[in-house]
């Protein structure tokens, strides 16, 4: 519980499964509709230099999310 | 009623000619190949992009299926029907407020299980509705193999794959969406768990005995999308029964209390277990093929490599875009000398009927010799590099440096736009979600050095001061846009939404597409901005005919004293406003000498072009500002360029004196 992780803390490469989405309903909505909700396995692919983007993959197609977009999706690691 | 008559309609004339022919409109998320379908049947007339939400007016075309005319409508990609940007906005509006017969959902195969999210929404509506499986071929490359008839058993509508990019399949959708004219049959509803449904239920029942509620779509929809809080929906129930949102919202809390979390978020996780469990019960999925593409991403989307190659892909655009148009510009610009001075010599310029024809062939000229040799083969390399599907792979790269800016990676999209021409690239500010976010967009968009003003930069700097000095005006102009940005993010500080912005797997190009999706922007340019160029070179002329320039110098002392330049220049600072590129050809024609550094010295030529690159936007832009981001941000954004042009011109007068 203490160790919180969100998206945008993850390595390349990492499996994760979705355990939360936080912020709004307008960010909420964004990032349900490309398809990640809590439950979802991601694959985070790149993780930008300079807190740029994070390159996921999820249901078999690419998505880039902000910074600011990742840090609202917590994840935990899956095995 | 002509046969393959093809429109083109934006938001705004919604009501437009009623037609008496069967509607199939086309819906489907961004990247859904959807464009690519419409083309196969419309014949090549809709835009399609390889870049999400590109799509932003809607293309209907009348066609001959089987010996009667029909109506399709490709409406714009979304992802969901809850609006969340004006793309969205304008696909919600049309499938609630018009007259469709079949819809036709049109889906990536490979993303299925995503896209089955739409199409349960879709089904909401309850219109007759066909499933359009598409690009089936990148299904199988995934490894994701459909059971079509169960799918179609599932969902209770038909389902056909096609692969639209080969024609395959289009003519079986649609001898099947023909039968479903006017078909009773609509989707049924799918059921989700029981405590949800029995919320949605009792808001339904509500919403049915309130009587004088009257909306053209289903009460069942209008209860899912309160209970999901789209304040579309929420804006028609506060219309006309302001009294029943306090019910709504005591539904939220109930079913936001059962399960733990906000309404909205319970109603889409339903949706989306229930479309992944869709997915599972139609599809087997077999290992991948593992595609050249990645590996092509492996460097492109790398955290160094990726840049490096930016830089060369642009360049190397930039490079090829410019020297071809540099090679055509003058013969063309020749040719419209000479037919002006032929024709002076042949009905003379004394008569104002005359100077009239002369200075409306001039207007037409100068849109030729920018639109030819330099705007069409930008777009043209701009729409393939579309296709191709890289520019969501720079906005990915350039996400962290536009967030210094305060936009985000999609913001880049229009910036780069601009170059051709700002007008498509004002346009292009609608693919943003925020209203601040496309204002910031839009005025960046207008201080990007378009195609006209690019002549003045290299006919007078870039002649006479050197390639470097033009190139050094390019890289200080993207300092202060940047500069710009901030300051425009620091005074409006709110937060932008962040880029989720889906990367499309790479296509080769495809030469239809290109010279289409071209020809649709240069549109922009010849519908918008050429008239303005002719009418602005006409009234020009009669400024001179009637010797009003002196007067106008004259109003103008105040900058051109500022910044140190001749009385003479005043009058073409006017024309850059009507034409960019005018001011510059007017400068010649103020000072009399084709030779400027006989007149001028070298540091006022840096400080004239200077202060034309920056100071506010030409008519046309303006125009479409106005339309964009509404009047007053249009004053702003001009208010504020022509200061920063007046602090930039002092600026270069400085340096000027120190250098020379």
């Amino acid at each position: 519980m203490e160790d919180r992780l969100t998206l945008d803390l993850v390595e390349k490469g990492t499996n994760v499964v979705v355990v939360d989405i936080e912020g709004g309903w307008g960010a909420r909505n964004r990032l349900n509709r490309m398809g990640i909700h809590s439950g979802d396995r991601i694959l985070v692919k790149r993780s930008g230099i300079m807190r740029g983007p994070i390159l996921i993959e999820v249901h078999g197609m690419d998505v880039a999310l902000g910074r600011g977009m990742a840090m609202k999706v917590v994840v935990s690691k899956s095995e | 009623m002509k046969k393959n008559r093809k429109d083109r309609s934006t938001s705004n004339d919604r009501g437009g000619p009623h037609s008496e022919h069967a509607q199939f409109v086309l819906v489907g998320q961004p990247n859904c190949g959807k464009s690519t379908l419409f083309n196969e049947v419309a014949g090549y007339r809709s835009v399609t992009s390889n870049f999400p939400g590109a799509t932003v007016t809607y293309m209907r075309s009348h066609v001959r299926l089987f010996e009667r005319t029909y109506d399709v409508v490709d409406l714009p990609g979304t992802y969901s029907l809850t609006s969340l940007d004006d793309a969205d906005r304008e696909t919600q509006h049309y499938l609630l407020t018009q007259h469709v017969d079949v819809l036709v959902n049109v889906m990536d195969a490979s993303l299925l299980s995503r896209s089955l999210e739409l199409t349960l929404q879709l089904m909401e509506l309850e219109i007759p509705m066909i499933l359009c499986l598409n690009m089936i071929d990148e299904a199988e490359r995934k490894g994701i193999e459909i059971d079509t008839d169960r799918l179609s058993e599932k969902l209770g509508i038909p389902v056909v794959t096609t692969i639209a990019s080969k024609g395959r399949g289009v003519r079986e959708l649609f001898e099947k969406a023909v039968t479903l004219v006017g078909s009773l049959r609509k989707p049924r509803h799918i059921r989700g768990s029981r405590d949800v449904e029995l919320v949605i239920a009792v808001l339904n029942r509500m919403l049915k005995s309130a009587s004088d509620l009257e909306i053209p779509f289903s009460k069942h929809l209008l209860a899912t999308k309160l209970l999901e809080g789209d304040p579309y929906f929420e804006g028609v129930l506060r219309d006309s029964r302001p009294d029943l949102i306090d019910a709504v919202s005591e539904c939220k809390k109930k079913l936001g209390q059962s399960r733990g979390k906000p309404s909205d978020e319970v109603i889409g996780a339903e949706r989306h277990q229930l479309s992944m469990s869709i997915f599972e019960e139609v599809s087997v999925i077999r290992k991948p093929v593992r595609s050249w593409r990645d590996r092509v991403d492996n460097v492109l989307m790398h955290d160094q490599w990726g840049y490096v190659f930016l830089v060369l892909i642009l360049v190397l655009f930039f490079n090829l875009v410019f020297r071809l148009g540099a090679v055509a510009e003058a013969p063309l610009v020749r040719v419209f000398e000479n037919l002006t001075l032929s024709l002076g010599r042949r009905i003379g310029t004394e008569t104002i009927s005359a100077s009239i024809v002369i200075y409306m062939i001039q207007g037409i000229g100068g849109g030729i010799a920018i639109v030819l040799p330099y705007l069409f083969p930008f777009l043209i390399g701009l729409a393939a590099l579309e296709d191709i599907g890289y520019l969501p792979r720079v906005a990915f790269l350039m996400d962290a440096f536009m967030h210094k800016i305060g936009l985000h990676g999609k913001a880049l999209i229009p910036g780069v736009l601009g170059y051709g021409c700002n007008v498509p690239a004002v346009m292009a500010t609608r693919i943003l979600e925020s209203r601040r976010d496309r204002f910031i967009a839009s005025l960046i968009a207008s201080m990007v050095p378009c195609a006209a003003r690019m002549t003045i930069i290299f006919g007078l700097v870039g002649y006479y001061l050197g390639g470097n000095a033009a190139l050094a005006i390019y890289v200080l102009n993207m300092f202060v846009i940047a500069l710009s940005g901030a300051l425009f993010s620091r005074l409006l500080p709110e937060v932008t939404p962040g880029m989720v912005l889906e990367i499309p797997a790479y296509q080769a190009p495809r030469f239809k597409m290109i010279v289409m999706k071209s020809w649709i922007r240069l549109k922009d340019f010849i519908i918008i901005a050429w008239p303005l160029l002719i009418v602005g070179s006409v009234i020009l002329g009669m400024a001179q005919h009637f010797n009003l320039t002196g007067t106008i110098n004259r109003l103008l002392s105040p900058i051109t004293a500022l910044l140190g330049l001749p009385g003479e220049v005043g009058m073409t600072l006017v024309f850059g406003v009507l034409r960019k590129e005018l001011s510059m050809l007017m400068l010649f024609q103020a000072l009399g000498t084709n030779d400027v550094l006989t007149v001028m010295t070298r540091g006022q030529v840096l400080v004239f072009t200077i202060f034309v690159v920056f100071y506010i936007p030409c008519l046309a832009t303006m125009g479409v500002l106005v339309k964009q981001v509404r009047a007053k941000a249009m004053m702003l954004i001009t208010g504020f360029t022509f200061v920063l042009a007046l602090i930039m011109g002092l600026a270069a007068r400085a340096v000027a004196w120190l250098i020379w």
